[in-house]
């Protein structure tokens, strides 16, 4: 048996009167790229909060490999918020050098080397970067660490078609078989053939948690087709 | 190139078909080293746990051997990739009689289009 790299026991969030996660049961095991699939205010970005230890939980648990989220966990947790936090007016070989120095399993010389691959100029601010190079250096700083577990909240939203095909390869390349990646976003069809499973969360519950082919084989549809099923509005 | 998928049908079913598709139109040779997982993965654009799973399929059925230490190759049978290559052949046709009957067609007509589309293709051959 594989340990599970994150659990979650009745696991609640609430914002005020606003309950975002209800009670949420969640065992992710290593090694596997996972979807966290949810309509508009379903609680996925709370989740990964969660996770992260930027929000603690009103009840419940959660555990990273075992740990509770904390200066241990955040060391093997690689998180891609959903907005930007780096500073614009440093350049980007300046973000890497803080990322080399803030971060004991970052790889320098793994995110040169893609960033020369995408022939982005290290030399330059990242203001003057159009938003989807930013997101993309941003997506290399964070698959650039040696995590166990990997946080994208929406990774691919802001980018064009080529810039998509682009990031799902280098999370298939930076893929190691001891960690894992969940994925949160809406553009299903655009990462279903790279996951293993999809998670569905609908009002800060799981509902569905599955193997990609395990859905097409058992239910005769993509993972798309059966969340515009689910979520039909 | 990313490789396209059918929406309804499980991915390693169908990456097991590509990478079939691509020893009868000889990308890969009989004997050929097959590239890492995480390289097909990559150039698939694919889940490398699914790419996993699809290659132990070929390997089930023999067209695929894993050497210990050196990797993933393509089988040398040729007796094997000529019955693959039948077994497509034969359900491409099967396909084909299927669209005949929906336009209205029985499947006694197949010879009479084939002769006539062979026909129209030579002689576009020669316009070229």
């Amino acid at each position: 048996m594989t340990e599970s790299i994150l659990t979650c026991r009745g696991l609640s969030k609430s914002y005020g009167k606003k309950t975002a996660l209800a009670g949420l049961d969640l065992k992710l095991p290593a090694g596997r790229i996972i979807g966290l699939l949810g309509p508009n205010g379903s609680g996925k970005t709370t989740l990964l909060k969660l996770i992260n230890g930027l929000l603690t939980p009103t009840s419940g648990e959660i555990l990273i490999a075992g740990l509770a989220p904390g200066p241990e966990t955040k060391k093997i947790v690689a998180y891609l918020p959903e907005r930007t936090y780096l500073d614009d007016s440093r350049k980007v070989s300046e973000t890497l050098r803080f990322f080399s120095d803030f971060y004991a399993d970052f790889d320098l010389e793994r995110a040169e080397a893609m960033l020369a691959d995408l022939g982005i100029d290290t030399n330059v601010r990242l203001k003057t970067l159009s938003k989807g190079t930013k997101e993309k250096v941003q997506l290399i700083l964070v698959m650039s660490r040696r995590a166990r577990l990997y946080c994208l909240d929406e990774p691919i939203a802001g980018v064009d078609p080529a810039a998509r095909d682009y990031i799902l390869r280098t999370i298939i390349n930076n893929y190691d078989p001891a960690a894992s990646v969940l994925i949160s976003t809406h553009l299903i069809a655009d990462v279903e053939q790279v996951l293993d499973e999809a998670i569905f969360l609908q009002r800060g519950s799981v509902i569905l948690q599955k193997s990609v082919d395990d859905i097409r084989l058992e239910d005769g549809k993509s993972v798309d087709a059966l969340f515009r099923e689910v979520f039909k509005c | 190139m990313v490789w396209s998928f059918d929406a309804d049908r499980p991915i390693y079913l169908q990456l097991v078909e590509h990478i079939q598709q691509k020893i009868l139109n000889g990308e890969f040779q009989p004997g050929e080293k097959l590239p890492s997982v995480r390289d097909l993965a990559a150039t698939a654009a694919v889940n490398p746990n699914t790419m996993q799973k699809a290659l132990a399929e070929l390997e089930r059925g023999g067209l695929v051997f894993t050497q210990r230490t050196s990797g993933r190759f393509i089988t040398q049978d040729a007796a094997k990739i000529a019955r693959l290559r039948e077994r497509a052949a034969l359900n491409l046709t099967r396909r084909f009689l299927a669209d005949l009957t929906s336009l209205g067609l029985p499947p006694s007509a197949a010879a009479a289009l084939l002769a006539a589309a062979q026909k129209s293709e030579n002689r576009s051959d020669v316009s070229d």
